[in-house]
């Protein structure tokens, strides 16, 4: 595809929009927003290992929703059961629905190439391409077929702009990604999840590996994309779901003891294990 | 820690979801290739299983053609090869003594001293020593054959004749030394990745009661990478056994039966060297023979390689 | 009353010492017998044939007069077989690899393949001679011509490619694959785009230590049939050839009728053993400047 034929693509006021208006299915919409997620009655089994237990949540559009637990409690599990990520893992079974927009994406038509360009994830650890800064950036542009230099040119400082990172690499973006402090990778990181505009961004603890300052910097930068994304954050710092997030889940072994708006969770939590938990008597 | 200023950018910008969304509803042709690449592959890797059949097929077609001719028995027990003239006899022994008699010289040397290399290379070498030494054992390892056997007919025969006069200017004694020093490396890393992969607690265990290297060496670390360290002496002796060119060179072609050191021996691949050199003609016995001493070489080292691979697996120690 | 007797322990523990520090030396010896052999071999090696290197001696072709021998055409086929191998070991070997590593499940197939190339890895070269001489030189008629070497070649070095590869793909972390899987990508996506680029320097390093195990082997051409002397230098893949072995193999044998044959010899492999030697750098030299960094 030529220049010329790119300029003709719509400029659409937010893709978010767009991509709602051409939603056939609604999902059940509550309060006003729509949900982007319905998980209906998950299970997930590791080898013999029940590792989430019906699993019931609504996660809704242009929200943060912070997954909070102790460690082994399937947090991270399920959010890569959100872009079935878990598939990698050998051995691993699910059970129930989880739809996406209103469509199953365990179904096997469901193609997780696709679900996948639509819910991007950043991981726990900074894990960048042994590639260029730009290179990095432009990786999901080209795998999706834009090969176009001026478009890849755009997305990639358009990328890096929404990361926040763009003035502190502008200069080199031609050298290799492993040259950024680790900070600076994690938002290299988000950029290049952000240059294929997904719907959702998954995060599994994006800063556990992070010192405070870089830490401060990537909480700001999620506040800030939360506009454009819906977004779903692990994290085991009970400090930054709080102060990030609009709702909160908290599970354990497997089970989401209590979902709710995230004041409502902190303040006055309705199940005394969250409190227990929340408070710092176990975990 | 201040950000940026956001300029919201994705408010008014191209959208490149919808682009993403375009390319991916054409995308059939990847689609296919997605397909296609394993199945692709596994041809690619099949190619590896081929060449085996053609080996055992190819092998086997043509020996049982020499048994047509030459019975199993006088095969395998005669003592007399006289692949040309009337009176042609296919007698295995003569070659087979070679072989192993060459692989055992080979193994006198190879053995006790990579083990030892082995042992101090894992256990006493400094890390600066070792950077030394390990590379001039990469290079050993990496002189080619025949190198090797220009050194066994060029100097080391001749060497050898200076300390023992009756060694015949072609003989089995030198090509197996050589074959031996050949081989020292093989036994020596092999071994090493043994002696090594034995943890460091144990050997501290050991030290911390007093006892000196050695003894921490003899009874703990060795016996612990005892299956490593036979696997290795199994490998070298395959590689011993399937060596072609130092003896083809340096031990001349008496197809005697003998047990004389310092005589010329024929090894089975060196006969393999000679008949196909001399162009036997397709269909001859000879030409037959080739296969069935191939075919038996191959038996041969196919089981040492099953062997070291079992000792290794069955034997293998959990730290 | 003690067990241990610790005047006792003292009293032997000199004899102990003094034989671990006897060990210590034998040990040593064997170690250094190795670097005396090489030394030996050099100077062996040196001595016979590097007065016989000159110019003439590199680009005359052979002749039946040693003083007028020279090895282009050897050298021309060492480079001709090189140009078969690599490709060939380069596509079979890492799309093996590829396949075992990325695409097989981990089961009896995938055990029966790996088992198999174990066992190819152990299988004497000569016997690869039979088999190129039954499949490739007479089976398909080409003749002991450059293409039958490198067949014949390839399938013996094939293992040491597919098991570098192997390394080379394994060792590339798990979580670059799952950032690509991530952003979308398809499996083969992923391994072109990230694993391939990633294992490159371990794969490349695999394939000359292949080319450098063909560029040294004798046997299995000596089975193929490849003339003890030839004139003409090969022009293509279906052209005869002679390779510095197996030069080095005929001159030795002569050297008894033929003095001279044996500084032939020897010069050839000297040359012999600088190309090793410069294909080997070249492999070290990549392995460090390719050091992966995650």
């Amino acid at each position: 595809m030529g220049g010329k034929n790119m300029a003709a693509v719509t400029y659409s006021a937010n893709p978010v929009e767009v991509f709602v208006t051409s939603r056939e299915e609604t999902a059940t919409s509550v309060a006003g927003k729509n949900a982007v997620f319905s998980v209906r009655d998950l299970n997930l089994w590791y080898g013999e290992d029940h590792a989430l237990k019906n699993i019931n949540l609504e996660l809704k559009e242009n929200e943060i929703t912070a997954i909070i637990g102790p460690s082994g409690c399937g947090k991270s599990t399920f959010i890569k059961t959100l872009n079935r990520m878990v598939e990698l893992i050998p051995s691993v079974r699910i059970g129930g629905n989880i739809l996406y927009r209103g469509k199953d994406i365990l179904a096997k038509s469901y193609k997780v190439e696709d679900l996948r360009t639509r819910v991007g994830m950043v991981f726990q650890k900074p894990n960048p391409f042994p590639k260029s800064i730009y290179e990095n950036i432009a990786y999901g542009p080209k795998i999706h077929g834009i090969r176009n230099k001026k478009i890849l040119d755009e997305i990639v400082e358009k990328s890096l702009r929404g990361a926040a990172i763009w003035d502190e690499v502008k200069e080199r973006l031609h050298e290799n990604a492993y040259g950024l402090s680790g900070g600076q990778q994690q938002r290299l990181c988000i950029a290049r999840c952000l240059a294929i505009e997904p719907d959702v961004i998954l995060m599994d603890e994006p800063t556990s590996a992070l010192d405070p300052i870089s830490t401060l910097k990537v909480e700001e930068l999620v506040q800030e994309l939360k506009k454009d994304f819906s977004i779903v954050i692990v994290t085991h710092n009970m400090q930054q779901a709080a102060r990030i997030s609009d709702k909160t889940a908290f599970f354990l072994s497997g089970e989401v003891i209590e979902f709710d708006r995230t004041k409502k969770i902190f303040s006055s939590p309705a199940d005394k294990r969250t409190e227990d938990y929340i408070t710092g008597r176990f975990g | 820690m201040v950000l940026e200023k956001s300029i919201d950018i994705y408010k008014e910008n191209i959208s490149v979801r919808e682009m993403i969304e375009k390319k991916r509803s054409k995308h059939s042709f990847s689609k296919m290739i997605e397909k296609m690449i394993p199945r692709f592959l596994l041809l690619i890797a099949a190619i590896s299983v081929l060449t085996t059949l053609g080996i055992l097929l190819t092998l086997l077609f043509e020996t049982i053609e020499f048994f047509k001719d030459v019975s199993f028995i006088s095969f395998f027990t005669g003592t007399i090869l006289q692949p040309l003239g009337p009176n042609a006899e296919f007698g295995l022994l003569p070659l087979l003594t070679g072989t192993l008699i060459s692989s055992g010289i080979a193994m006198l040397v190879a053995i006790p001293v990579g083990f030892m290399t082995a042992i101090y290379l894992s256990e006493y070498a400094s890390e600066r020593i070792k950077k030394v030494l390990k590379p001039v054992l990469e290079i050993l390892a990496g002189i080619p054959t025949i190198v090797y056997g220009f050194f066994a007919l060029t100097f080391v025969t001749p060497l050898l004749r200076s300390f023992i006069p009756a060694l015949e200017p072609t003989n089995i004694l030198s090509p197996g030394i050589v074959m031996g020093i050949m081989i020292i490396p093989m036994v020596a890393s092999l071994s090493e990745d043994a002696l090594s992969s034995v943890p460091d607690s144990m050997r501290e265990g050991a030290l911390a009661m007093g006892a000196t290297k050695l003894e921490v060496t003899w009874k703990v670390v060795v016996p612990a990478a005892i299956s490593g360290i036979i696997a290795s002496f199994v490998l070298a002796i395959s590689r011993a056994i399937g060596e072609t060119m130092i003896v083809t060179i340096a031990s001349g072609s008496s197809k005697n039966f003998t047990f004389d050191i310092t005589q010329s021996m024929q090894t089975m691949t060196a006969y393999i060297v000679e008949v196909t050199g001399g162009d036997a003609p397709a269909g001859s016995t000879l030409y037959f023979s080739l296969y069935a001493v191939a075919m038996t070489l191959f038996v041969f080292t196919l089981l040492m390689n099953m062997l070291a691979r079992y000792i290794s697996r069955k034997f293998r120690e959990e730290y | 009353m003690h067990y241990m007797n610790h005047t006792q322990v003292q009293k032997r523990m000199s004899t102990r010492l003094l034989k671990n520090y006897l060990a210590k030396l034998l040990f040593l010896l064997s170690t250094l017998f190795g670097l005396v052999v090489l030394a030996a071999l050099i100077y062996r090696v040196v001595t016979q044939g590097v007065h016989w290197i000159d110019l003439d001696f590199l680009i005359n072709r052979l002749s039946t007069d040693p003083k007028k021998a020279g090895i282009l055409g050897a050298i021309a086929g060492t480079l001709w077989l090189m140009a078969v191998v690599a490709p060939i070991t380069l596509i079979i070997g890492v799309g093996t690899a590829i396949y075992l590593e990325e695409y097989a499940k981990k089961g009896r197939f995938q055990r029966f393949i790996q088992i198999n190339i174990s066992n190819l890895s152990g299988v004497p070269s000569i016997v690869f001679g039979l088999l190129g001489l039954t499949v490739f030189v007479r089976g398909m008629e080409l003749g002991a011509v450059i293409l039958a070497g490198g067949l014949t070649m390839s399938l013996l070095v094939l293992p040491i490619v597919v098991v570098a590869a192997q390394e080379a793909i394994c060792a590339v972390p798990q979580f670059l694959r799952e950032a690509s899987y991530g952003m979308g990508a398809t499996k083969w996506q992923t391994i072109l785009n990230i694993v391939i680029p990633a294992a490159l320097p371990g794969i490349l390093t695999g394939v000359i230590l292949a080319l450098s195990r063909a560029v040294g082997e004798t046997a299995p051409l000596v089975v193929l049939g490849i003339p003890a002397l030839l004139i003409p230098l090969p022009d293509g893949l279906f052209d005869k050839f002679t390779v510095l072995p197996l030069q080095i193999y005929y001159w030795t044998l002569d050297s008894a009728l033929v003095a001279e044959y044996a500084n032939l010899a020897g010069a050839s492999i000297i040359v012999l053993l600088v190309i090793l030697f410069l294909m080997n750098s070249l492999a070290i030299l990549i392995r460090n400047k390719f050091q992966r960094r995650h």
